[in-house]
């Protein structure tokens, strides 16, 4: 589904060139601060009535969404959490602005999404990385798209896989790594650009425990300095709740939302091992979990219904 | 292992000594290979000589070794009707490296560009499939005719065979880019153009690549096929003057000349996948090696 969806917004690149122009290509090594220029700065997500509908081979109309309707504040992070299935990879590609909405609408930073929306970033469970480019250069992809020169964007893609801890690798390539450096490497190439608004489709699903921990843990630290506005799809409820500002439950498919709730727990969190033992984690868990259950036993139903 | 379950240190020496071992075990496996290689390679040859020499088997159909010795080198020292063996070589060479950069070139650009467009390739697809099972080769009868007996019909045989095995490789190589990859690079405002430079291409290189080894072969059939329908130079058309004076042993000649040039040229694209899908995790092309 996601493979031809895909393709559906083929005509949405007219939009970027304006980027580079907007973008100054003076970033320094250091990096800190947002570029000046980037208007804004931080930007929120404003989703109304969204539906989705896509067209199956056989011809015939399958609602991924209807009616989601949700907000994200500038700079929070906000979770999605739902049942396999129930349009969670969909809503975010209506956020990128890869696909076009069936009805209803997407606002970031105030303008409505038409084509790819300027300054996203995502992040993928199956790693995206150019398994045919070395780690440095991988890295390089976002500054370099954006028409920075090469030797500045050199300088901060090093800059950069430091800060992810993976400095002396910058000649490897991404087979040569382990899945979590491979995650860092990703996750340095999401954030090189500075952007307003990330997008982490279940990013650390694949990893062991372990790794989820520090790589959570990473990613909240980088989170906190930068302050993208986040919308993080996963699984996991633990994840969902230590690291969010605010979890959207959505119901089995066609997907929509059910509850949100506001994560009240403080920041900065600290470890995300040591949060999941206190007593606010535990009831907030308990209570998404309640909402969630019945839509994952439907859909678990129904996906069982069909193989019989 | 188990000394390290009982809390031992593993030693230099002992590393050494380990280390050691694996090689000599990897010593005795390559030269078992090795004999086993020459082994059959006598046995054949030898046995093809003996078979002939008993008159078991017609030296007059079907060649004999020592035979074919003789023929490759009244090839290189006379020479032949139409010239040195090297001039005839040249020719065919000619010839077919042509063919293989015309048909790569070709099928590479319209591979990508079909591949990358899903209107293109539902209009033009069922086209391609037809005109890949007509037998193809019967075309050099047809490039004969039309452009006569120079080297240009022999090329645009070669290229025809070569272009769809690199066709269809280039085809599938763009439909099987990660669409996650491209996902990316375009939220990070990558053009078309750009998303072809960064991931398309360089994604389906690897198809393309493997697709080289086959395509040299093809092209190099085109060539002598084309030359033995109609040539007036060429290793084709030494062979098919062998045919006509019933001699099997030039017409061995001629294929262990092909052969070894073929070998050449097959690592010379083995160098070439090295260095483009350095990339790559080593086991893949190692297992193609053996």
């Amino acid at each position: 589904m996601s493979k031809e969806s895909t393709d559906k917004g083929v005509a949405a690149n007219v939009a970027i060139d304006a980027r580079s122009t907007e973008r100054p290509h003076a970033m320094g090594a250091t990096h800190q601060h947002r570029p000046p220029g980037e208007t804004g700065a931080n930007a929120g997500i404003g989703i109304s009535g969204l539906t989705k509908r896509y067209l199956t081979p056989k011809g015939e109309t399958f609602t991924a969404i209807t009616d989601v309707t949700l907000s994200v504040e500038p700079g929070q992070f906000c979770s999605i959490v739902g049942p396999t299935g129930c349009g969670k990879s969909t809503t975010l590609a209506q956020v990128s602005g890869l696909e076009r909405p069936s009805e209803g609408s997407v606002r970031v930073g105030g303008h409505t999404v038409e084509g790819v929306t300027k300054g996203v970033s995502y992040m993928f469970q199956a790693d995206a990385l150019f398994p045919w480019k070395s780690v440095l250069n991988n890295v390089m992809m976002g500054p370099v798209l954006l028409g920075t020169p090469k030797r500045e964007a050199t300088l901060l893609a090093r800059d950069w896989l430091r800060r992810v801890g993976l400095a002396g690798f910058e000649d490897r390539y991404p087979h040569q790594l382990s899945g979590g450096m491979r995650k860092r490497v990703a996750m340095a190439a999401a954030l090189i650009n500075n952007p307003r608004i990330l997008l982490m489709d279940e990013p650390f699903g694949a990893l062991d425990v372990q790794t989820k921990a520090i790589m959570q843990n990473e990613l909240l630290t980088l989170w906190e300095e930068l302050r993208p506005s986040v919308l993080f799809i996963t699984h996991d409820l633990d994840e969902a709740v230590a690291l969010s500002d605010r979890v959207v439950v959505m119901t089995s498919s066609p997907g929509t939302v059910k509850d949100v709730f506001d994560i009240d727990l403080p920041r900065p969190r600290g470890d995300v091992q040591q949060i999941r033992h206190e007593e606010r984690f535990l009831e907030l868990q308990g209570r998404i979990w309640e909402s969630l259950k019945d839509e994952v036993t439907r859909a678990y139903a129904r996906t069982a219904g069909e193989a019989a | 292992m188990s000394a390290l379950a009982q809390g031992e240190t593993v030693t230099p020496q002992r590393q050494a000594a380990a280390a050691d071992a694996g090689k000599a075990a990897h010593r005795r496996l390559t030269r078992w290979i090795w004999a086993g290689r020459a082994i059959l390679a006598v046995a054949v040859v030898g046995g093809w000589q003996w078979f002939t020499e008993e008159g078991w088997v017609d030296k007059f159909f079907f060649g004999q070794p020592s035979e074919i010795w003789n023929s490759l080198v009244k090839l290189f020292t006379e020479g032949t009707a139409f010239g040195t063996i090297w001039e005839n070589l040249w020719v065919t060479m000619q010839e077919a490296i042509l063919g293989f950069l015309l048909g790569t070139l070709v099928g590479v650009v319209l591979g990508i560009l079909l591949g990358s467009n899903k209107y293109l390739s539902a209009v033009v697809g069922p086209y391609i499939r037809i005109v890949n099972s007509i037998p193809r080769i019967v075309l050099g009868s047809i490039f004969i005719v039309a452009f006569g007996l120079g080297v240009f019909p022999k090329v645009l045989l070669a290229a025809v065979l070569v272009f769809f095995v690199v066709f269809f490789n280039a085809f599938q190589g763009v439909r099987e880019v990660d669409q996650n990859l491209v996902a990316n690079v375009r939220v990070l405002g990558a053009t078309p153009v750009q998303v072809a430079i960064h991931v398309t291409i360089p994604s389906a290189m690897t198809w393309i690549i493997a697709s080289l080894h086959t395509a040299f072969g093809f092209a190099i059939i085109g060539a002598l096929v084309a030359e033995v329908l109609g040539a007036q130079q060429g290793v084709g058309l030494i062979i098919s003057q062998a045919q006509g004076t019933f001699d099997p042993n030039t017409v061995f000649a001629c294929m262990v000349i092909i052969a070894v040039i073929t070998l050449g040229a097959e690592y010379l694209i083995s160098l070439l996948e090295h260095s483009v899908l350095k990339w790559r995790p080593p086991n893949r092309s190692e297992s193609q090696a053996i």
